[in-house]
Formats: C-alpha cells, structure tokens, sequence
C-alpha cells in the first residue's frame, strides 16, 4: 500500500455561535495517500469545508479542534504551534478554492503572486523563481507564460485563473493538496481540462489529492476513493467502484438516485425528502434518521458505528449492520 | 525580469491621471505654487518682514485700471495708488503681500504635508492592526472615537495650549486630529479586504502575519490611503490657517496665510483684497488638493480598470 500522507483520526470541531459550542465535524476519520485521489462528497454544510479548513488550521476564529487527531506524512499537526503550522501551509500541503475569480489579489501581477510562495517556502532567488513560475504555467498549458507573467488578475477569464492557482499550489510540490469544489465555478469543458490537469500533476508530483466536491459527475472522473458526509459525519467510504456500483447507506443510495440519467427513458430525478439539518438543531441517534426512508426505532435512538462490509468499504448504519448479522 | 517591471501600476496609475484635464490642471497649479514657494527669494526683491511706513495699505496691479492719476482730479487719494512692484499691494505695515503669500506658502504647504504624512504613518499603523487582530480592535478603535468625540479645533487647541505655540507643536496637533479619520477609513477597508479570499488563499500559501499585512492588504488600502490623504491635506491647510487665524499657529512676523486673513480683518472695508488674496490662495490649493483626490480614487479603483 502507497504511503499515507494525510491520517485524520476522529476529529471534532466546533463553531461558538452566540456563546455556545455547536459541533460541525463529529468524529471524522479518513485517510489519503500518495498518488491517491479521495474525493469529499456531500450536500452543503455539511463539514467538507470545515474539514479542509481544519486540516489547513484556517478555520474562522469562531471554530476550534476540540479533539481527534490530523497527521501529514506522520506529523501530528493538531499539536503545532501557530507558528510551525504556517510553516507548512504551502510548503507541504496546498489548497486550491472554490471561486477562482477572487482568489488572486487584484492588485499584484500573476508573476508577482506565483513567486511569491517559491521564494518564501523554497528560497529561490528571483530569477530562479521566475523561470519555475513559467514552467509551471507551461505545465498547466497555458499559452504565452512570460506574457501571463506579467498580467493583472482582472485581464484573465476564470478557467485561466483557476489554473493559475493550481500552478501557484503545484509549483512548491506540496505532499498534499486539497481542492475545495475547484470546478464548481468553471463551465463543463474548462472542468473537464481542470480535472485532466490535476490528474497529472498529481502524478507528476506524486501528491495525494483531497478534493471536494457535491457533482458526482466529478467524483466519476477523478476519484479513487469517496468519503460521504452527512451534517458532520462520515456516513461511507469507500473506492469509486464500489460507492457506485454497492452503495450501502440509504444516504449514498439516495445521492445516486439523485443524479440524473441522461440514457434513462424518464428523465426521472429522485431527490432526498426532507431538508439538510442546522448545524443548531440537536439530532439523536442517526443524523439522517429524520429523512431516511428506513430509519427504525433503533435509529433514531443510537449513533450507529462503523462497519467494514467489504475491505477499504466502511459504512455507518444500523440497517446494515443488521442485514449482515 | 525587467519584464515584470515594465506594466508597474504606480506608472499606468500616473499615465491614466495625466489623460484627465481636470486634474491636470489642478497638478499643475499646485505644482506651479510649490516652485514659486521654494524658490520665493528668486521670484520677488522683498522681503515677509521688511516694513515701509510711507506705502502702507496700498492696493495691488487692479488698481491701475480705475485708479484717478491726475492729482488735481476730484476723488483723488494718494493712498488709493498702486506702487509698481507691490503686484498684490500692501498691509498694514507696508509689508508686500505677495512676498508675504509666498513665504507663508513654505509654511502652511509644508506643514500641511507633514501633518498629513505624520497622521497617516501612525493612522494606517493603527487601522490595520485593529483591523488584523480582532483584540486590538477595541482598545485602538475607542481612542480613536475619544479622539473623534472631541471638537477637532478643540482638540488641536489643547494640544498647542499643553506644548506651548509653535509652529513644530501646531504640526503635531493637527497631525494627531488626523490620525482617527485615517484609522477609521483604513479600518473599514481592511476589515473587507481581510475577507476576500485572495487573503485566504495567501494564507494557505503560508504568508506570515506582517506579510499578509503589509504586502496583501496594504496594498489593497492604498487606493483609500491616498485619497484620505488628499482630502487630508486639504483640511490640514484649512487647520492650520484656522488655527493660525486664532493665533495658535506661527509666530509674528512669520506670515502664514491664515494669520494674513486674521491681521486683515481690521481692514476687510477699506482694502479687502487683504482677506481676499490669502482666502483664495487657501482656497484654490484646498480645492486642488480635493479635485486631485477624487480622481486619483477613480484611477486606483481596480475595479474601474480599463
């Protein structure tokens, strides 16, 4: 098995809104390793981004770890200080966002902003880091790079932006890179390069991938193993083939029935009942209970526990555990 | 890597300024009164404190147009003529004005300009770290409405009545009375700033703190710094003139152009171009200043770029 570059072990973590502690991610676990992609699928709030933000220590002020543990190649981080934390950031893990648009400070030229991490983390002089930025660009294709060097963020479309930005994380070969929906603002072709980008920069670089995403579509593409979350906990995890063709939480189920099939007579999208719970509201037993179709007495009572149904394919429901007993 | 250098914003920003009439216009009177200042000596034979009893209180160059010559004539008043080469005329003491205007030119302008920077250096300092770190927020942000609350000439006279009348004392009172708006208006615009995500985005890069700071969000104030610091500059004029006018600003014979307008009033019905000279003089460099301000906001604001 390839080295594991990122260990996340039961991890807590909490927002304080008006005076009081509501947890976001409860008793999260999973892991990434090398060359691997795992991709962090569900609805909104329900912690994907909490998750990279905690890993990257760049949580609101509001939220803190309140327990659990996150290593990098080994390396506990929860127990870091502030300091050699930021030491890190860009050095050994890197993450691309959501919004591409505003990502970039408008004010500094791409140039500017691509070297500025190279002669930080790796000491590069500037000449070094110039001629590294343009290779990178290169490697992300984009056409012309020393005229791209010079360039305001405002004189680029968002496809180029975004891949800027993957040339800005990938140029320090961090070990981790998390990508926070980074197709999400993109139209469908300029996804597609993106995806393919990533792909083979991470092999390239041998990086292992994070990535989230709520567009199955994408997983398909990209992922080698998914994590399900629902309002803070890992409800499946699994490899892509098996999430796809055997999922087993009726969470999963549900999220595959809501995708739709452009092949199928019917163009029938089946969505999940109910709606996502408020981080505030207090669920007992199962946090999917109140929308699942199955939900029992026991669910609504007791946290299910993990179950392995098959090797790497773990899964989180009393129904389950029950049909394999 | 001379590459990167040749699109600097500062040039384009200076390129764009120069297409606008307006404000070129107004560069070009401020530019044209700083010279005349600096070079004063060069530019008129008298000097701010030499004294002539015999052509006291006379008109300025306007006065040959209307003037009556002939001594014989009714309505005739020797007082009433203009003496070739006191273009502006005279005070009360037969000083020239026009000398007079151009060395307290030296000290309203360069007092006027430290004032601001003074304010600014420790304004900007001020607004961002409260903006940065939510604890210093409120111990700098309520000096800072303690230094609002009180009336601005107020404030300015109380610093002056503690150091004592000078003109170095009359700089750091109105230096002090800018610093808040400074600090506020820095504060604002860091705080939105701190948000974008380019700041996140520097931040999972790695940046320290002070780089955050002062090279990501500095940068994105600048546009704000530097039109309060035109506006600044031309309530700095406005100050020290009122406070010279008080009698809190130079000492005489130092002329500055409040104290010009303040030793006028005794005059304002029988010569009033001895009020009106310096009033336009402040007048014209405050609206300058304000003219030159405004563009440069609209020139610097990356979202009207090309």
């Amino acid at each position: 098995m390839a080295k594991a570059v990122l260990e996340v072990r039961n991890l807590v973590a909490t927002f304080r809104i008006d005076k009081k502690e509501y947890p976001v991610l409860r008793d999260i676990s999973f892991t990434v390793h090398e060359n691997e992609t795992v991709c962090m699928v569900g609805e909104s709030g329900c912690g994907k981004s909490v998750t990279t933000l905690t890993i990257m220590d760049l949580l609101p002020s509001n939220g803190r770890v309140v327990s659990g543990s996150i290593k990098l190649n080994g390396q506990e981080l929860t127990t870091l200080t502030r300091k050699e934390r930021n030491a890190l950031r860009g050095k050994r893990m890197g993450m691309i966002f959501q919004e591409p648009m505003t990502a970039l400070n408008p004010l500094l030229t791409i140039g500017r902003q691509l070297t500025e991490g190279l002669r930080l983390h790796q000491g590069m002089t500037k000449k070094q880091a110039y001629d590294t930025a343009v290779e990178y660009l290169e490697k992300v294709g984009i056409a012309n790079p020393q005229d791209r060097m010079k360039q305001y963020p405002f004189q680029l479309s968002g496809g180029l932006r975004q891949r800027i930005m993957i040339a800005m994380v990938m140029a320090v070969q961090p070990s981790l890179l998390i990508a926070d929906e980074p197709t999400t603002a993109l139209d469908v072709t300029i996804q597609k390069q993106v995806l393919v980008l990533l792909n083979k920069l991470k092999k390239d670089v041998s990086t292992g991938v994070l990535f989230i995403t709520h567009d199955l579509g994408v997983v398909a593409e990209i992922a080698d193993r998914v994590v399900i979350l629902y309002a803070g906990c890992k409800v499946e995890e699994g490899a892509i083939g098996e999430i796809f063709s055997n999922p087993q939480h009726p969470y999963t189920i549900g999220l595959m029935k809501a995708v739709p099939d452009v092949e199928a007579e019917e163009f029938d999208i089946q969505p999940i009942p109910g709606v996502f719970p408020n981080i505030t509201e207090e669920i007992g037993g199962c946090r999917f209970h109140p929308r699942c179709p199955y939900a029992t007495d026991r669910c609504r009572s007791e946290l299910p526990q993990e179950i392995e149904i098959s090797p790497g394919h773990t899964v989180s429901c009393h129904l389950v555990k029950e049909a394999q007993e | 890597m001379s590459d990167i250098r040749r699109t600097n914003p500062f040039r384009t920003a200076v390129n764009k300024l120069l297409k606008n009439k307006l404000a070129v216009v107004c560069l070009v009177i401020l530019v044209v009164e700083i010279l005349m200042v600096i070079f004063a000596p060069l530019i008129t034979p008298y000097d701010f404190s030499e004294q002539d009893p015999s052509i006291r209180l006379r008109p300025g160059f306007w006065a040959q147009w209307t003037e009556i010559t002939d001594p014989e004539a009714p309505g005739y008043n020797k007082k009433n003529q203009y003496v070739p080469g006191h273009y502006l005329g005279t005070d009360a003491f037969g000083r020239d004005v026009f000398a007079r205007i151009l060395y307290g030119g030296r000290i309203s302008l360069t007092v006027g300009v430290i004032s601001t920077l003074m304010g600014l250096l420790v304004g900007v300092t001020c607004g961002l770290l409260a903006a940065y770190f939510p604890k210093l927020d409120n111990p700098i942000m309520r000096v800072m409405d303690l230094l609002f609350a009180f009336p601005s000439i107020l404030l300015a006279m109380l610093i002056i009545a503690m150091l004592g009348i000078n003109i170095i004392n009359t700089t750091i009172a109105i230096a002090i009375w800018s610093i808040p708006s400074f600090a506020r208006m820095v504060r604002g615009k860091a705080l939105q700033v701190k948000e974008e995500d380019y700041i996140m985005a520097t931040r999972s890069l790695g940046a320290r703190d002070s780089r955050i700071l002062f090279q990501h969000i500095l940068k994105n104030c600048m546009p704000t710094i530097i039109v309060i610091a035109t506006m600044r500059m031309a309530s700095s004029l406005i100050s020290i003139s009122t406070l010279s006018y008080l009698g809190m600003g130079v000492v005489p014979p130092q002329p500055e152009w409040g104290d010009m307008i303040s030793a006028a009033k005794e005059q304002m019905w029988n010569r009033p171009s001895l009020t009106f000279v310096p009033g336009v003089v402040v007048m014209v460099t405050v609206i300058c200043f304000n003219i030159l301000g405004d563009k440069l906001r609209d020139i610097l604001d990356p979202s009207l770029k090309d």
